[in-house]
């Protein structure tokens, strides 16, 4: 007897292609770099006390140390613990607000005890917390929203794009009229418009208004998917075989149009994380005690003024390499699991 | 069918999304966002404050009512004071229109014509060290962050080479051209140049693989001549197309130049606004930057079929 030849499957099909893609393998290895990153810091394994100020003041990295900054040496005296002042027997007003902040931070987050770093590997910020660990922390941050938003998106475009494509008719009028809807409206403008309604920032907040506003893109390319599949011989075989609607828009043909909704997927992830970073840089994003790029931005804005430039450039570069490396495996990607596309690139 | 017609019909069609986009605001903005009276009022409000707002802002009669004084206002374009500067709100688009598009006019035409012509160049030296290290170059210059140029630009172009100045505004248009606006236009530049060269190039090399192109070879044309003549006439369809689309999505695009520069346009004031939830001038700038939006696209679409003699104005647009 002999064995029977498995054919392999898309997506086995589409590993050998990436793997031989040398650019896409090494832009996939960055971004699952920064995955590992982001994951370990949100276990709390690494970069957990980046509100620690370990550094003096504006602390410079280590090579920019002895020619710069005669601030950076004059390293301030340990302050006296200070004598809690007389309250001529009022009560104090603040008192158990600031015991409840001791309680939820044991250890004092202004570490007098700790003698002050001179220099942090890449520097300090203007109250000293080591710009290394902030990186991760607002790695975590603008990454978490980009793929969270993203995926909501996708998941949401997808959705609406199936119904849209599937069922034509009525259902598709009234989605393309939303679609309409959404994008006369500039997507930045739209975006700014629901900040200002929504009053508290957060990064649910955030993820909500990107993902929510985000959907487009992936409805117009899903409903286009589905208008041609819907009609092909293997639906028309399942309907006859009395399979369901959902049973055909989500089983059948939701895998043949997985190709296009990864490069959308991904896609998402890199236009997020741009909007992330503006919006928190304008304040309408994460709230002020969480650090993303947007915010490390923000405050890197007026350091540099002051000349400290490596938050800024820490900040920026961490970025640039991410959205780099995702565009190009996006490309890769792309060429992988479509091998009919050719890529113009001549 | 004719223009009018045509102009006439997609005039209609624009009808359903108008509401729809106003629909969206009034939803956004009167349910979504909890009372703007509580808002207005302050933290100090006593009930008989919120009330008396509520009164003012019309929020205490009917959905119906509210919706129709929003219609009212977008049809007469009153939409009544600013909530943080008592400004008409009219006032404020009228006044800040004139800097935005002395800061997005030469920045639209420099872009169109430094993206087209590079794009010549690189798809004229395809696959050359050239057009790959431009095309490599685009790409890194794509993936880092609109602030960090605007930053860093502004930083060394300004404040440390003093080149130009650091931020400000003047009422003389030549002056604003000469020394405000430059940095800002030449950042902007940088920033916009990439993506539509790699866009550009993409539509150029299409039109290169045509049939007619090898047929003007055949017949002895120079490259030049082709590519200047033959391949970048038939290129234009999807480029004039592009920058008309793009048009709106400039508007916005300047918001954090403005910003930065301290450029009194509509950008700035918008996010200002937003700062201040100031409502009436968000509200006003979504329904009128959509207004801009769907006329921007009937344009692009007239200007393609009057470029484009193979399609034909009954032709049903689909996607």
């Amino acid at each position: 007897m002999t064995e029977p030849v498995r054919s392999p499957g898309l997506w086995v099909l589409a590993w050998r292609r990436l793997r031989s893609d040398r650019v896409g393998l090494v832009s996939l290895v960055i971004v699952l770099f920064y995955l590992g990153v982001v994951l370990l810091s949100s276990m709390g394994w690494i970069a957990r006390d980046w509100t620690r100020e370990v550094g003096v003041n504006y602390a410079p990295p280590p090579f920019w140390a002895n020619d710069q900054d005669e601030t950076a040496k004059a390293l301030p005296p340990p302050p006296e613990p200070a004598t809690p002042p007389s309250l001529y027997g009022l009560t104090d007003p603040l008192g158990s607000v600031l015991a409840d902040i001791r309680r939820e931070y044991p250890h004092d987050l202004v570490t007098h005890d700790l003698p002050r770093r001179l220099t942090l590997p890449l520097g300090g910020d203007k109250w000293g917390h080591d710009v290394l660990t902030k990186l991760v922390k607002g790695s975590q941050t603008s990454l978490m929203v980009g793929l969270v938003s993203a995926l909501l998106a996708t998941a949401l475009g997808t959705f609406l794009g199936a119904l849209a494509g599937y069922f034509g008719g009525w259902v598709d009028d009234g989605l393309n009229w939303l679609f309409g809807v959404f994008t006369a409206i500039p997507y930045l403008l739209l975006v700014f418009a629901i900040a200002a309604v929504l009053q508290e920032r957060g990064v649910t907040t955030l993820i909500l208004i990107l993902g929510l506003t985000g959907w487009t893109g992936v409805f117009r390319l899903m409903r286009a998917e589905f208008l041609k599949h819907r009609s092909r011989e293997y639906v028309l075989a399942a309907a006859a075989m009395g399979a369901s609607h959902a049973r055909r828009m989500f089983v059948h043909i939701l895998p043949n149009t997985s190709h296009v909704i990864l490069v959308q997927l991904s896609l998402n992830v890199v236009g997020f994380i741009k909007s992330e970073v503006i919006l928190s840089f304008l304040g309408f994003g994460v709230p002020v005690d969480v650090v993303s790029w947007g915010s490390m931005l923000n405050e890197a804005q007026n350091e540099l003024v002051l000349g400290k430039w490596w938050q800024l450039a820490a900040a920026g570069t961490a970025m640039a390499i991410l959205v780099t490396a995702f565009s190009m495996l996006t490309d890769a990607l792309r060429d992988a699991l479509d091998p009919r596309l050719q890529r113009r690139e001549d | 069918m004719n223009w009018s017609a045509f102009i006439l019909r997609r005039l209609l069609q624009m009808i359903p999304t108008l509401l729809g986009v106003v629909l969206l605001v009034f939803f956004l903005f009167n349910w979504v966002g909890g009372d703007p009276a509580y808002l207005l009022a302050g933290k100090m409000a006593s009930p008989e404050d919120i009330a008396n707002i509520r009164h003012q802002l019309g929020l205490d009669r009917s959905v119906v009512y509210q919706l129709w004084v929003f219609v009212k206002q977008i049809v007469t374009g009153d939409f009544g004071l600013s909530w943080a500067t008592r400004e008409p709100v009219s006032h404020i688009f009228r006044t800040r229109l004139g800097p935005s598009l002395t800061l997005l006019v030469p920045m639209l035409v420099l872009e169109t014509g430094v993206a087209v012509s590079l794009a010549l160049l690189v798809a004229a030296l395809r696959g050359q060290w050239l057009d790959r290290t431009l095309m490599v170059t685009s790409t890194v210059v794509m993936s880092i962050s609109l602030l960090v140029y605007i930053i860093v630009g502004q930083y060394v172009f300004a404040s440390l080479l003093g080149w130009f100045p650091v931020k400000g505004w003047s009422d003389d248009l030549w002056r604003n051209l000469t020394s405000y606006a430059v940095l800002p236009i030449l950042l902007g530049l940088f920033v916009s140049v990439a993506p539509s060269l790699r866009l550009y190039r993409t539509f150029i090399l299409d039109e290169i693989h045509q049939d007619y192109v090898r047929t003007a070879r055949a017949r002895g044309f120079s490259e030049r001549r082709i590519l200047l003549v033959h391949v970048l006439r038939n290129a234009a369809i999807p480029i004039v197309t592009n920058v008309l689309m793009g048009l709106p999505g400039l508007l916005t695009g300047a918001f954090l130049l403005e910003r930065f520069f301290a450029i009194p346009g509509i950008g700035r004031e918008i996010i200002m606004a937003v700062e201040r939830s100031d409502f009436p001038v968000i509200k006003a700038a979504t329904v009128y930057v959509a207004v801009a939006t769907l006329l921007a696209n009937l344009l692009a679409d007239m200007l393609y079929r009057a470029l484009d003699p193979r399609v034909s104005l009954e032709g049903k647009q689909d996607d």
